[in-house]
């Protein structure tokens, strides 16, 4: 299943010359959406299941979510990123992923 | 005695109390969802968003990856469901899989009733989509019953 994205292929970005930063450097934020149809227990259950969230952590990012519309819930590499990005879609929740 | 719904067990078991009724419900949903996912129904969006806001084609590339592993793993859960419709005592695998059948058939159900938060509030019986909504609410409810049982 998904799971299996998860070898880290380092793809090698094409340089840009020396005064940009390469964008890729950046580390990727996971976030999760605010949706009127996931129950908010559901979706605290769900971040402990995932990532071994406390319920104290997993409370909190679900009540940000419901509040503030979304929530940072991990970060890391693009290929980390996209990895808990699928594992998220999988449970059904709205989740997308940039760079910081 | 306890109601309706589902409780853990000591034996780390989940016993499941609904009616002859609702387990009829529960067995027939997977078949049309599953119906739905073959055809491409557009209400399915909901099931696959996409995982960049702004790049369409980091996100064709991401629905390659996992695009197929999505499907089958609800198509899974889904299977489950209907296999397990009528038990009485599920294990926690089986309830996992009640778990995300149910996630499913919400996320399609919701977005083709185009729910909002003020659904929750209100139900108007005189609706046209009065049975589908209160399908709905039953499906959250029971969903809420496998959260609660498993968290417990």
């Amino acid at each position: 299943m998904s799971q299996t994205i998860e070898a880290p292929v380092e793809v090698q970005e094409p340089d840009i010359g020396d005064d940009e930063r390469p964008a890729s450097d950046a580390p990727w934020i996971v976030i999760v959406w605010n949706d009127p149809i996931n129950l908010m227990s559901y979706v605290t259950l769900v971040l402990k299941q995932l990532f071994g969230y406390s319920q104290a952590k997993a409370t909190k990012l679900m009540l940000q979510v419901h509040n503030e519309g979304k929530a940072v819930v991990s970060s890391g590499t693009r290929e980390k990123a996209e990895l808990d990005v699928s594992r998220l879609h999988a449970k059904g929740l709205w989740a997308t992923m940039q760079q910081d | 005695m306890l109601g309706r719904g589902i409780d853990r067990r000591r034996d780390g078991q989940f016993r499941v109390r609904l009616s002859a009724g609702e387990r009829e419900v529960l067995a027939a949903l997977p078949g049309q969802l599953r119906e739905a996912l073959a055809e491409g129904d557009p209400s399915l969006y909901r099931l696959f968003p996409p995982a960049f806001t702004d790049d369409d084609e980091a996100n064709e590339d991401y629905a390659r990856l996992v695009g197929q592993g999505l499907v089958e793993g609800k198509l899974l859960a889904l299977g489950e469901l209907e296999r397990t419709a009528h038990a009485e005592t599920l294990t926690e695998a089986d309830l996992g899989a009640w778990l995300g059948a149910l996630e499913s058939l919400r996320l399609t159900l919701g977005t083709q009733l185009d729910i909002t938060e003020e659904s929750y509030v209100a139900f108007d019986e005189s609706d046209p989509d009065a049975p589908r909504l209160a399908l709905y609410h039953w499906l959250s409810w029971l969903q809420e019953e496998v959260v609660q049982a498993m968290s417990g």
